[in-house]
């Protein structure tokens, strides 16, 4: 598709539009972040079931780890990934480059310092928190002053790193929406999504993260930190990947979307419900009622819209359905989609209060996020990775063998992961409602805590071979299988 | 429209994020903008008072180091630092602060939550949580003696059989009778946490956790 377009004399060339560079850049930063946040969760999941070898160390406590966890996946390795995307989707789609590569590459630095800082502060601000003029602006001025974490889930991201961010976010939006702006005719679906959500990302960040700190309090200021934990997931997580998903699902498949008039439903469907859901997650708190069942409503609905979503791109693959076997991206795409579908259908059972009564507050909810952050967008983003990479280092894999172990692991790991939590979630519910000492919970969730140690480092062993794949391959090793012609195909 | 940069820009982008705003997040917030949000030193009370008076009974010589003198003033301090280290150590994403109507919570826990409990410097940002791996602590003040949450955060399983909550032992100055200034505004804050109510349950008191 793109090859017929570049060579047209109209149009700029690949080389003009796309920096190759920054992409693999990108990668690379979001590949350290991802291995440094399973590392991490594997320090959680050991602390649980009482093999936490390193306990008693004050930097590398299983509390602060926790929110290097969230936090290094969400910023670390879900946004360098995407940001590396763009640069190769977004003036593709656009025939126009970035606003400024010096600023791309600025970014790209900012970025990386501020994913960093955040880790540090978070690691090392609980230690220096007790200084007398910390105390003394927190006294004049009534608020938190935490060197580390913020009290906001997701936004933990320390105070003093908050305005940088923004600035970030900001010039992030500015660097695409400039190419997005000059583009002429008609927008594809894609650049419907990656518009929104250049907007929604910097409105999201600076809500969650000012107004809990600086303007409200108590009751309010959890319906806003509801409102931030949720549009953080659907408002920037969510329309970067399905706007990915548009426009590498039709090049993949050599065909175009089934239906325009469904990804227009999915679309402002998506971009009116998913914001009106920010309570749900905390239903039978003290917000007021009313607002937690309209919440509740729009949860439901926003499913409806996702399945004519996930219709569509069925529709797409059609009879096309052999691919599935034989392309690995396009495996990894509509396994996604497949747990995507199961997310939000899990979602809007969940969602009701009847559900709530028993799985708010459990491992039914962590299994739910790992399903959606991992099991979605970390495997569309993987699979991205495997077909752009050998045409940023132009060369086939390494080892077609470990692109399949990295699909099988991942997969395979968090779907175990995913069921063994809610299950454990389930076991947990029930344990507290029968009023049965707080021992009884955690003793009985031991064995779903070991099944989840072990499905998390089958996860890891995927990236593993993900990692020695991808050096091998950077550094020029001779693929090591013979069918090349096969591998050559298998990320075409 | 639907398919514009304009109609996507503003309508999308813009609009329905403001409509939600509005939904979600401004109408609590003008619901309760009337209520005065009380400061650390206004939500000191006798029985957290008692609390870090005990402490420094108890921890003379590091209380002294730490606080000086016993005082409301000091108390509000203790507060303020022993809830920024509880943000800080993540004890939030083990433990909610709110009880619910449901599951049996207000049998457990105590009454359930209400919204001004929720109106004072210590709730910015709000604690409600999201996970409970140990159990809620909004009604945990004066629960157990400082003693307890001493050795507790020292190394929780001598106190708690198969605990998997974390040792703490950067609290303490190398034994669990000399808690550190960090040590003992963390107890504070615990010891602070519901009690600003008359009285609540005493679960373990319950007849059928007793016959256990």
């Amino acid at each position: 598709m793109t090859a017929s377009r570049t060579a047209a004399t109209v149009h700029p060339t690949h080389e003009d539009l796309v920096d190759e560079r920054i992409i693999l850049c990108y990668y690379v930063a979001a590949l350290t972040f991802l291995t440094v946040s399973m590392s991490a969760g594997l320090l959680v999941a050991l602390q649980l079931v009482h093999w936490n070898p390193l306990t008693g160390v004050e930097l590398l406590s299983p509390g602060r780890w926790r929110m290097i966890h969230t936090n290094a996946v969400a910023y670390g390795f879900l946004a360098n990934a995407f940001l590396g995307t763009l640069h190769w989707v977004v003036p593709r789609l656009t025939f126009h480059k970035v606003a400024s590569r010096s600023l791309s590459w600025f970014i790209f630095v900012a970025w990386q310092v501020i994913v960093g800082l955040t880790a540090v502060g978070i690691i090392f601000g609980p230690t220096f928190q007790d200084q007398p003029w910390l105390l003394d602006l927190a006294k004049q001025w009534h608020l938190p002053m935490n060197l580390g974490a913020q009290g906001v889930e997701w936004g933990e991201t320390p105070f003093w790193i908050d305005p940088v961010a923004l600035l970030g976010l900001a010039l992030v939006a500015v660097n695409f929406m400039v190419p997005i702006g000059r583009s002429k005719g008609p927008m594809y679906v894609t650049l419907w999504y990656f518009m929104a959500a250049f907007v929604w990302t910097f409105l999201t960040y600076a809500m969650g993260n000012l107004l809990p700190e600086y303007a409200v309090a108590g009751t309010s200021a959890g319906a806003i930190g509801g409102l931030f934990i949720h549009d953080l997931v659907g408002l920037f997580v969510t329309p970067l990947g399905w706007g990915l998903m548009y426009y590498f699902v039709p090049i993949l498949l050599k065909r175009p979307i089934w239906s325009h008039g469904l990804s227009l439903v999915g679309f402002w469907g998506l971009a009116f419900f998913y914001p009106l859901q920010g309570i749900h997650h905390f239903l039978y708190t003290p917000i007021p009622m009313f607002l937690q069942y309209g919440a509740v409503i729009s949860t439901i609905a926003v499913e409806l819209v996702v399945a004519t979503v996930v219709i569509n791109f069925f529709g797409t693959l059609g009879k096309k359905g052999s691919e599935f076997f034989t392309n690995l991206p396009i495996r990894y795409f509509y396994t996604g989609m497949v747990f995507y579908f199961i997310t939000c259908f899990q979602c809007a059972l969940q969602v009701t209060l009847t559900f709530q009564k028993l799985i708010h507050f459990t491992d039914w909810v962590v299994g739910h996020a790992h399903l959606v952050m991992f099991g979605v967008f970390s495997l569309w983003l993987f699979g991205i990775m495997t077909y752009l990479i050998p045409r940023l280092l132009r060369r086939p894999w390494y080892s077609r063998t470990l692109c399949e172990y990295h699909y099988w692991l991942s997969s395979a790991g968090l779907f175990v992961m995913f069921l063994d939590l809610t299950l454990a979630g389930v076991f947990q519910g029930w344990y507290w409602a029968s009023l049965q000492p707080w021992d009884a919970s955690t003793d009985g969730s031991q064995p779903f805590w070991i099944t989840r140690v072990f499905a998390g480092l089958t996860m890891f062993a995927g990236l593993l071979c993900f990692l020695y794949n991808l050096w091998m391959t950077w550094r020029g090793a001779e693929a090591a299988e013979p069918s090349a012609g096969r591998i050559a195909s298998v990320t075409a | 429209m639907f398919e514009s940069k304009s109609g996507i820009f503003f309508i999308a982008g813009i609009g329905f994020f403001l409509l939600a705003f509005l939904g979600n997040g401004a109408v609590p917030m003008l619901m309760y903008k009337d209520r005065h949000e009380q400061t650390a030193e206004e939500v000191v009370n006798q029985k957290v008072l008692n609390q870090f008076a005990d402490l420094a009974e108890r921890y003379p010589e590091s209380f002294q180091a730490a606080f000086g003198e016993v005082s409301a003033e000091k108390c509000a301090e203790a507060l303020r630092l022993g809830r920024q280290i509880y943000v800080g150590e993540g004890c939030w994403h083990c433990h909610s602060q709110f009880v619910r109507p449901v599951s049996n919570e207000s049998r457990r826990y105590g009454p359930v939550s209400k919204s001004e409990e929720y109106d004072n410097e210590l709730q910015r940002p709000v604690l409600f949580g999201t996970r409970r791996v140990g159990p809620d602590l909004s009604r945990e003040g004066g629960r157990r003696g400082n003693d307890w949450h001493a050795v507790h955060f020292y190394r929780p399983r001598t106190v708690s059989n198969n605990s998997p909550m974390p040792e703490y032992p950067w609290f303490f100055d190398g034994a669990p009778d000399k808690p550190n200034r960090r040590g003992l505004a963390v107890i504070t804050y615990v010891q602070w946490l519901g009690s600003w109510l008359d009285e609540y349950p005493y679960y373990e008191e319950l007849a059928e956790v007793k016959s256990e």
